[in-house]
């Protein structure tokens, strides 16, 4: 926690030491902090229960969890990685780089920032405690329904649904209160000159983030709050005896569910530009076509939702509009592709680990967004669809898109947050063994779904052994080499060389004129763009 | 799937096949019998043997080399670019951040339009068509059959010929705790298999009796949920006389993944005999619940039904999975009065909750599953087992007078 070793020239104001100054702080960059490393925690919680999942799984037969266990095991994985790692993680970077890239002496709404950020704990202790509660005999442990809460099976479930529902609302409230602020801050901060379209590409992700949780969360909040009543308060919204429809939850579920993929991943595709650029010393290459894709997609992910669930029937006209809706966003996203090699065409690059990282997530992003595309066909997604194929495919695009690219940008500003350089032979070290792990664990995935293995099966028949034990060892590996993660950051924050206010050569933009750690209040004379 | 599998991977050789998984992990398997090991990595979809499944099957091929293509281009660029474009010295970035003449907008431009026409005309069209085919289930279907998925096994009823039964995992249980070998088609066995014809256009109707399942089988090509309360459909033409397996594709609870799906494709008049022999067993079962059966007999006959219906979740020895699965033995219900003073049903009882199921609980109404007979015979034994001790016992005529009282009372 000492990431904000602030110079004592800056303590002209006063705040408390210890427990409380972390409590009360109101200061973005120690908001910041806080979310980055719940979410570093967090990623190491979700981690470990699907280790075990994966143990699980290394051989047919069930060797240490009863079906029940594993079924928690996965739909708290999904929900911890999601909620409490990922956009944590994306809110912290929002919270650090915003007001530094804007030129803002802060967040606009302070308080707001704190409460947002204190929320997440006892959600997260909402999500996970039904585990606890289990080993005393108290209920059946938590949400066995997967991520989804999909109704009949949610309404049928243990006290680990209300848990969940009740930390979803938690995390939705903080979701929200956290996009507000960064919609003012954005609107109403930026430094004179800073004209929406001189905005850096960071600030224009999150807005359109920003814009879709706003948009989307509510419609999350309502579907698992019919579900509250439907399974206390004798409503019937899910229920056909009762004139309600199980399919009705799965609309409402992935109106927000699929929004929720480019809410995890505009964040990372905005600070890709930044990264790519700098280690190419070249200015980025169409900034005003990656606006309006950020702007595209945003507007287009709001109206797919229904190719999550091509199997549950639906007219033919429906399966076509939502095949080809779904194809579209191919449109923007290869803008994006584009624009990201173009940066790097012709430049001065050199490779350092924060580099790597966005080479990696471009290849490795590129196969999620391909295997994407093919989905979207109804006909070949009867196949895919509820397989290890889907599986692998998220994987690629939250793991190698989403995480990859926080661990992309941690790399890149740690020296700015912390004032030192990490080391980098332990960051090279770090891409490739998560690299190589990663495939290890993912591509035996997307076989096994074509050889028709079903996702969330606790056990499975001989033919799918092979593939399952490779994928288990390469999920170890990708498990254990994410402490080298850890330890590298630690090891940052505790010291290492400093780090210059420019710590990187070709690094533009306004958070590199400031000092590395910036003081207090970030800009607190606003600087002039011309 | 089955195909997939060689003979030789059975239950004779548990730990060659233990030896062949480790050995896989290596380069090079060659030290162990690497035929097998080799032969269980599938890198495509099974053989299909529907019409749907050869067309899915033909636009994956087609799709994985688009992209494929797509990827390496693509790619082969960057790596290109990192190779040639790294910082040395003498070596200076370009600045350019748009195109900027007509000729480097029209290259620019070029992927998009090579990719709209992917999108739309070389993905796109073939997609539509394999999708109006997959959803043209009424025409020309020669026969229906009615899979009802529910906790966890699959229900199938022809409703032409009236043939229903209930089809369950296989499997024993020792098998899948590793106590004892596994078998050849581990977890994709069933009791009570599915006959269809071949070359028959085969209208499936599917729904659910409690939480949503999915119905799939890879080498048909086709997967659709079951949804309680609803019908959905789809349909089969099976070109190819086989064994054919799959399973459950929706999570649905504890034992989603013990539920297999199947399907025997047999020659038309190999199903007629076939479906006769069923039609005369569930004669055989009409009748005998006109008969008074004996304690002993329905006690046998309970604990069979027992074993296949009630033992996933309330166990084997009546202990049960508390909280989810209540125990029956000492339960109020299984202790209640077996029917009122003047026959009836007692509500809330132990006839009504088995035949009636419980309502939000994977408890399911047996009524519309199980003979009268089996109905007796699991009655009778649960009220005797496990230590329970009511001494009383009922007879199937008089559970299928108590099916005319209505589903509650």
């Amino acid at each position: 926690m000492t990431a904000i070793a602030h110079p004592s020239g800056h303590h002209e104001e006063h705040y408390p030491g210890g427990l409380l100054r972390w409590l009360t702080t109101t200061n973005h960059k120690d908001i910041g902090t806080m979310y980055m490393t719940f979410a570093l925690v967090m990623f190491f919680v979700g981690g470990l229960m699907i280790l075990a999942v994966r143990a699980e799984l290394f051989q047919p037969g069930l060797q240490l969890m009863q079906p029940e266990f594993f079924n928690q095991l996965i739909g708290v994985h999904a929900l911890v990685m999601i909620f409490a790692a990922l956009m944590p993680a994306a809110t912290g970077f929002a919270n650090w780089m915003i007001p530094l890239m804007i030129g803002a002496p802060d967040m606009a709404l302070p308080r707001l920032n704190n409460w947002g950020f204190w929320l997440l704990p006892p959600a997260a202790i909402l999500l996970t405690l039904p585990f606890m509660l289990a080993l005393f005999g108290i209920g059946d442990g938590a949400i066995a329904t997967g991520w989804t809460f999909y109704a009949p099976l949610s309404v049928q479930g243990g006290m680990g649904i209300d848990f969940a529902i009740l930390a979803v609302h938690i995390l939705g409230i903080s979701s929200i209160m956290g996009s507000i602020n960064i919609i003012v801050t954005i609107f109403n901060m930026r430094a004179p000159g800073m004209t929406m379209m001189k905005l850096p590409l960071f600030a224009w992700g999150w807005l359109i983030t920003a814009f879709l949780l706003i948009a989307t969360l509510p419609v999350l909040a309502g579907a698992v709050t019919m579900l509250l009543t439907d399974r206390h308060f004798g409503t019937h919204f899910f229920n056909a005896a009762g004139g309600g429809d199980p399919i009705l939850f799965q609309h409402l579920f992935w109106f927000f569910g699929h929004p929720e993929v480019y809410i995890l991943l505009l964040p990372v595709w905005g600070l890709m530009p930044h990264v790519i650029s700098a280690f190419s010393r070249k200015p980025t290459y169409g900034y005003t076509a990656q606006v309006y894709s950020f702007i595209a997609i945003g507007l287009l992910s709001v109206v797919v939702w229904a190719h999550h669930f091509f199997t549950a029937g639906m007219p033919v006209p429906a399966l076509i509009y939502f095949m080809f809706s779904t194809m579209s966003i191919s449109i923007p996203l290869a803008v994006l592709f584009f624009c990201w090699i173009a940066t790097m065409w012709r430049g001065a690059m050199t490779f350092e680990t924060p580099m790597l990282f966005a080479v990696g997530f471009i290849v490795l992003f590129g196969i999620a967004g391909l295997t994407g595309l093919v989905l979207a066909d109804v006909a070949a997604d009867a196949q895919y669809h509820h397989s290890y194929f889907v599986v692998a495919h998220f994987h690629y695009a939250l793991f190698a898109g989403g995480i990859m690219g926080v661990m992309t940008g941690v790399y890149y500003w740690l020296p700015k947050w912390t004032g030192h350089m990490y080391s980098e032979k332990l960051g090279k070290l770090h891409f490739w063994l998560t690299v190589v792990a990663f495939n290890l664990t993912f591509i035996p995935q997307f076989f096994l779904g074509l050889a028709g293995m079903p996702r969330r099966i606790p056990d499975y028949a001989l033919q799918f052994a092979e593939f399952n034990a490779i994928s288990t060892v390469g999920a170890f590996i990708l498990g254990l080499s994410q402490l080298l993660f850890a330890w590298n950051i630690w090891a940052c924050v505790r010291g290492g060389p400093k780090a210059e206010a420019r710590a990187w050569e070709g690094a533009d933009g306004l958070e590199w004129e400031l000092p590395s750690p910036p003081p207090h209040h970030s800009w607190e004379t606003p600087p002039v763009i011309r | 799937m089955s195909i997939r599998v060689p003979a030789s991977r059975t239950a004779a050789a548990p730990m060659a096949g233990r030896l062949r998984t480790w050995a896989s992990l290596l380069p090079v398997a060659s030290a162990l019998p690497a035929r097998d090991a080799v032969a269980a990595f599938s890198f495509n979809f099974p053989e299909p043997v529907t019409p749907i499944a050869r067309e899915t099957l033909a636009i994956h091929n087609e799709f994985m080399l688009i992209i494929t293509i797509l990827f390496v281009l693509v790619f082969a660029i960057m790596v290109y670019s990192m190779m040639n474009h790294r910082k040395r010295p003498g070596y200076e970035a370009a600045t350019f951040t748009a195109p900027t003449s007509r000729l480097q907008w029209f290259w620019a431009l070029l992927p998009f339009a090579i990719l709209l026409f992917i999108d739309f005309i070389l993905m796109g069209i073939p997609a539509v068509n394999a999708i109006i085919e997959m959803e043209d289930t009424k025409t020309k279907a020669d026969m229906v059959l009615k899979v009802t998925g529910m906790q966890w096994k699959w229900q199938y009823e022809y409703p032409e010929s009236g043939v229903k039964f209930v089809s369950t995992l296989a499997t024993p249980r020792d098998q899948i705790n590793n106590a004892e070998a596994k078998g050849e088609h581990y977890l994709l066995e069933v009791d009570n298999p599915v006959f269809l014809p071949v070359g028959k256009k085969v209208r499936i109707l599917l729904t659910s009796t409690d939480v949503i399942h999915t119905w799939w089988v890879p080498q048909f090509g086709v997967k659709r949920d079951a949804i309680p309360g609803f019908l959905r459909e789809t349909w089969v033409k099976i070109e190819k006389p086989g064994i054919y397996r799959g399973q459950c594709a929706e999570l649905c609870g504890k034992d989603h993944g013990f539920m297999p799906v199947v399907v025997h494709a047999v020659p038309e008049a190999e199903f007629i005999a076939w479906q006769d022999a069923q039609k005369a067993r569930i004669a055989a079962a009409a009748s005998s619940s006109e008969r008074t059966w004996s304690k002993d007999e329905l006690m046998a006959a309970g604990k069979d039904v027992y074993g296949k219906q009630c033992a996933v979740c309330h166990q084997p020895e009546g202990q049960g999975l508390p909280p989810a699965f209540p125990a029956l033995a000492g339960s109020k219900v299984v202790n209640t009065p077996l029917l009122s003073a003047d026959g009836k049903m007692v509500p809330d009882g132990h006839v009504d909750r088995v035949m009636n199921g419980k309502a939000g609980t994977p408890m399911q109404a047996f009524r519309n599953t199980l003979s009268d007979a089996d109905l007796a015979a699991v009655i009778t034994f649960e009220r005797n087992s496990f230590g329970n001790q009511r001494g009383d016992m009922i007879q199937p005529a008089q559970i299928k007078a108590l099916r005319q009282e209505g589903s509650k009372p």
